[in-house]
């Protein structure tokens, strides 16, 4: 990589709205680990945490003896419908794996961003996270809240607050590709 | 050649089950690092070559801590062989099933084996049929496992095309990294079993994966070029590297017949083997 990665702290603010999707980050501070099951009592109850300034991490961890063992991300795409009112509320950022829909881009515009973080790198994760507290343990360990403090976890700007995503644009070229299948021999990536 | 007692076969094979599931879930096979390290220094898209930096970092942060590389340790796939001594009984699959509960305890593993429509989870990996066991016989007495992922799992397709469509094999293996898109978390290991029937491709498909990714025939590598076009990229940011490697098993069929299954399987392909000593 030719540039340093750019170093950010939650709770975020109005420097998330510079960043540009393909941006590489770091980031440090607390956030909040959610998935389909937390997203709907949250929206029935309420955020049971500081919404504002917030990033939500797509993550089912496993947890043993308070400290967190791995912690990849999830399949984002699932939190599609659910995410629009945590971004209302001042969710500043998400984080998770495949991209987020067409809605999701929209309710980030002038607001927040998208980071993806690589799929599978659970060890990865737990050596930069620290575990703080958790909400909703009664919804068991891969779907409760749990609160993480991040040291420097290595991200990229997946969706920015422009309205770029960059999955998108791997997916349109990737159906460009796939129409133009031919058959012929094939050599190098070209 | 004297047989020894069942209990004793039975405790070493449960005791290799839980090494071999140990190895697989913390360490990945040496041919798999290999192109995985060929493929980071080599990819040219600066956001994918993160993405490489971090894969590398995590395999090396698991061994470190000596924890599961990946949050989803999958369900159990066993490969075992039995050398002539050893009789055929159910208390193969009996022990192997221990060890895979002992996994689930002391590695620790996800429990992630549920029932099918009630989606009540077994709390231990077993019951219901799993772990998946595949039996040869042998020389010596080993078992493998493969620990299967979902996510990659889930997009596996099979076809049963017609003769006359064998030039349609490759498209069909494109086709289907297409439609996987960012979801099986690329760079994926691409197994493809062809011939057989309609079962015996799928699970062609899945054995092929436990061949060496670091050497490939023609026709593979053929493959491989043709799917890397599609620019899907790792974890489907855009790259050059959509697939590291693609792996091949064939098999007789009916001449009516060409069934072609694709299992698809993350960069993780883990899989390892141990002796069931006596």
């Amino acid at each position: 990589m030719s540039t340093q990665p750019i170093q950010l702290h939650t709770p975020l603010g109005v420097e998330v709205l510079v960043l540009k999707a393909g941006d590489h980050i770091e980031l440090s501070g607390i956030v909040y680990t959610a998935r389909d099951e937390a997203h709907l009592r949250m929206g029935e109850k309420g955020i049971p945490f500081d919404p504002d300034g917030a990033v939500i991490y797509h993550c089912g961890p496993v947890i043993h003896n308070d400290k967190v063992i791995a912690a990849g991300p999830t399949t984002s795409a699932r939190m599609n419908e659910l995410s629009g009112f945590l971004i209302d509320k001042g969710v500043r950022g998400l984080i998770g794996k495949g991209g987020m829909g067409e809605m999701v881009r929209g309710q980030l515009k002038g607001k927040g961003v998208y980071f993806a973080f690589t799929g599978g790198c659970a060890a990865l994760a737990a050596s930069h996270m620290a575990l703080k507290g958790v909400f909703y343990e009664d919804l068991g360990m891969a779907e409760a809240v749990w609160v993480i403090k991040l040291d420097r976890l290595p991200l990229v700007v997946g969706i920015d607050a422009h309205g770029n995503d960059i999955f998108e644009a791997a997916r349109i070229n990737a159906e460009k590709a796939f129409r133009s299948y031919s058959g012929k021999p094939c050599s190098g990536s070209q | 050649m004297q047989v020894p007692a069942d209990d004793e076969v039975y405790e070493a094979l449960a005791d290799a089950t839980l090494r071999a599931y140990r190895e697989a879930v913390i360490r990945l096979p040496p041919d798999v690092l290999r192109v995985i390290r060929k493929a980071a220094a080599a990819e040219t898209n600066p956001v994918a070559h993160g993405e490489f930096a971090n894969i590398v970092k995590n395999i090396m942060e698991a061994e470190r801590l000596g924890v599961p590389m990946c949050q989803d340790t999958g369900v159990p796939v066993v490969y075992l062989t039995i050398p002539p001594a050893v009789p055929l009984t159910s208390g193969l699959y009996t022990s192997v099933a221990e060890g895979v509960r002992r996994a689930t305890r002391e590695i620790p593993l996800r429990p992630n084996v549920v029932d099918p429509l009630t989606r009540h989870n077994t709390g231990d990996n077993s019951g219901m049929g799993m772990p998946a066991i595949h039996l040869k016989p042998g020389k010596r007495f080993t078992v493998t496992v493969l620990p299967k992922g979902a996510g990659a799992e889930n997009m596996s397709r099979i076809a049963m095309l017609l003769p006359s469509q064998k030039d349609q094999v490759e498209k069909f293996v494109v086709e289907t990294v297409y439609l996987a898109g960012s979801r099986p978390c690329p760079p994926v290991i691409i197994g493809v079993g062809i011939g057989g029937t309609f079962d015996g491709a799928a699970a062609l498909a899945k054995e092929a994966l436990l061949g060496r990714v670091d050497t490939m025939t023609d026709f593979e590598e053929q493959v491989l070029c043709a799917v890397n076009r599609l620019g899907i990229g790792p974890m489907g940011l855009g790259g050059d590297f959509t697939a590291l490697a693609v792996k091949v098993k064939t098999a007789g069929c009916h001449t009516a017949s060409l069934p072609v299954a694709v299992n698809i399987q993350c960069w993780a392909n883990r899989h390892a083997t141990a002796e069931v000593e006596r």
